[in-house]
């Protein structure tokens, strides 16, 4: 895809996540928003999958460790055909393919079961391992919250993964800035990630997570480099693309209200 | 049943089990520094490259297999009893929810786990895991048997937990008796009408030394080695209820939420007989040698026998 379309399919889903999330009346659309654009940039030119075989041993893998940006992932499996529209606004419902957080057990695509932070680079690292062991190529992505490596299991994941060259694990990091309760830095601020992951033997670089440009470049290097882990550390907006969403805490785990739908649609065109 | 020879302990029958299954290309072993004592370090000297070291960091390993099972390996991944506790909230929606198939092992359970005191002396393992939906939940009582039901786990389909203790307990099986063993099927090791003896893991041992003193003294008991406390083996359970006079559970673990509770559980949906409880009550250990510390804590063959004469006067 060119930039212009990875452009559009984000916009596409930024629409998708307001209106599941409105339709279900519950959901969280800031760490959504934040993390769209490097997901629309991953499944538009990276990832290797087969929509037709959601469980082809040699895909690529996507472990969305910030499990309750799910609409996030649900709005990019729609868009590749993984999941129909029905399926994605019956998010949050009973007996929804589309579950709160991600869930493998339950979705077509999903390759891990989130919901409770800090696991997804550990799973990451066990499927970069395994894949080593088969002698294949297969890419492993990671994409965890900035508030999510407050816990201590991301750290062990870090040095462990440095220690076993995991050269093809490479982890997303969304530097939204905010957590559930309120900004990182108010809650406990994880500080200079890029510097922090580097002195863990990592290789990092920094970007504007909703510069497609930046994104495609540094997912592409990030694929080619597979000599040690790799980690992008994306500067990014809660929220980006609803005005009154952009960078305020409240909008982390809230849905929508009618007229908040119409405000966001109209702005999201 | 033939007079119990000495063996190793539970520890170094997984560790045998584990050299055997590298047969299979998909066995990983996952090591959080314990190996030597886990007795995963066998495998690790034979197949270093299927061996993962993650160092002291319990709650990465649980994940690392994880997805590891998710990309067609069948990890193995092992450490203290106590400190895969560390990693229970990984096991519960990490490995369990998404029914990853991860066979977990923590060694060293139990107060008969000795001098190195509480910290070390998990009793509450048992309890934990049975409560997570889909788990197998295995407490071998000798080397033996630990070896057998490890390697049954190879064509398991469920993520499991297996308990295994740190010191040597006589053999309950030999070479051939073993392989009768299936899990989620308590094994009959005595047969007695007067009343039954549920026990596992060490107490084994113990549960037989009883029987034969009550035998003496004209009761006769069955004993049952209940090496899976998770799918428990209800059918077994009931036919107890119909022949024994009650029931006395043993176990080197916590009262709360043990083999004890799982049989009290049971039988109280079918009610018919008295049951009482040999375990740990609700408190911690100390530093001691087993024996003492067994005597302490009130789970030894005497306090068995105790149990069994309070039911049947």
């Amino acid at each position: 895809m060119t930039t212009s379309q990875l452009r559009e399919l984000a916009l596409r889903c930024r629409r998708h996540i307001v209106k599941m999330i409105h339709a279900a009346g519950a959901g969280h659309p800031g760490g959504s928003l934040s993390a769209i654009d490097m997901i629309a940039a991953l499944y538009g030119n990276q990832l290797r999958f087969d929509v037709d075989n959601p469980n082809w041993d040699d895909r690529d893998r996507f472990i969305m460790s910030k499990g309750h940006a799910s609409p996030a992932v649900y709005s990019i499996l729609f868009e590749m055909g993984f999941i129909d529209e029905e399926d994605m606004m019956s998010f949050r419902k009973m007996g929804s393919v589309c579950q709160g957080h991600v869930d493998m057990k339950w979705t077509d695509g999903v390759d891990f079961s989130a919901g409770s932070l800090g696991m997804g680079l550990s799973f990451g690292l066990g499927c970069a391992l395994a894949a080593r062991m088969d002698s294949s190529d297969r890419n492993i992505w990671v994409m965890v919250g900035d508030g999510e490596i407050q816990e201590g299991q991301f750290w062990e994941a870090a040095m462990a993964a440095d220690f076993h060259s995991a050269g093809r694990l490479n982890l997303i990091v969304d530097r939204n800035r905010i957590q559930n309760d309120d900004f990182v830095e108010v809650q406990m601020e994880v500080g200079d990630v890029a510097a922090k992951l580097s002195s863990f033997g990592w290789d990092v670089r920094e970007i504007d997570g909703h510069n497609m440009e930046q994104v495609s470049e540094a997912i592409l290097w990030s694929s080619t480099k597979t000599d040690s882990p790799t980690a992008i550390v994306a500067h990014t907006t809660k929220g980006k693309g609803v005005s009154f969403m952009e960078d305020n805490p409240s909008f982390h785990g809230k849905a929508p209200n009618d007229k908040e739908l119409e405000m966001a649609m109209g702005e999201l065109s | 049943m033939s007079a119990p020879s000495t063996g190793g302990a539970s520890r170094d029958g997984y560790g045998s089990a584990l050299l055997r299954l590298a047969e299979d290309p998909r066995v990983v072993v996952l090591e959080a520094d314990l190996g030597k004592s886990t007795k995963s370090c066998l495998f690790r000297e034979a197949n270093p490259e299927r061996t993962v070291s993650l160092g002291i960091a319990e709650q990465n390993m649980v994940l690392v297999a994880a997805g590891m099972s998710s990309s067609g390996k069948i990890p193995f991944a092992s450490t203290f009893a106590i400190f895969t506790e560390r990693g229970f909230e990984q096991v519960r929606n990490g490995v369990a929810r998404p029914g990853l198939v991860v066979h977990l092992c923590g060694s060293h359970g139990g107060i008969h786990t000795g001098t190195d005191g509480s910290s070390a002396q998990s009793i509450e393992d048992l309890a934990l895991y049975r409560t997570i939906p889909g788990m197998t939940v295995i407490h071998p009582c000798d080397d033996l048997s630990a070896e057998e039901l490890t390697i049954q786990l190879l064509h398991h389909d469920r993520p499991s937990y297996t308990r295994t203790a740190r010191n040597k307990t006589p053999r309950m099986y030999d070479e051939v008796s073993c392989k009768d063993l299936k899990i989620g099927k308590g094994s009959r090791l005595r047969e007695g009408s007067d009343i039954a003896i549920i026990a596992c893991g060490v107490m084994v041992s113990e549960a037989i030394k009883a029987a034969e003193v009550l035998s003496s003294k004209g009761i006769e008991a069955t004993v049952v080695d209940m090496h899976t406390i998770k799918p428990l083996d209800t059918e077994l359970i009931d036919d107890l209820v119909e022949t024994c006079g009650g029931i006395v559970t043993a176990e080197d673990h916590s009262v709360i939420g043990g083999l004890g509770s799982a049989v009290a559980e049971h039988v109280s949906y079918t009610g018919g007989v008295p049951i009482r409880m040999v375990g740990v009550s609700d408190r911690f250990g100390e530093s001691g040698e087993p024996e003492e510390l067994m005597e302490l804590m009130g789970i030894t063959h005497g306090d068995i026998i105790s149990s069994c004469e309070s039911i049947l006067s």
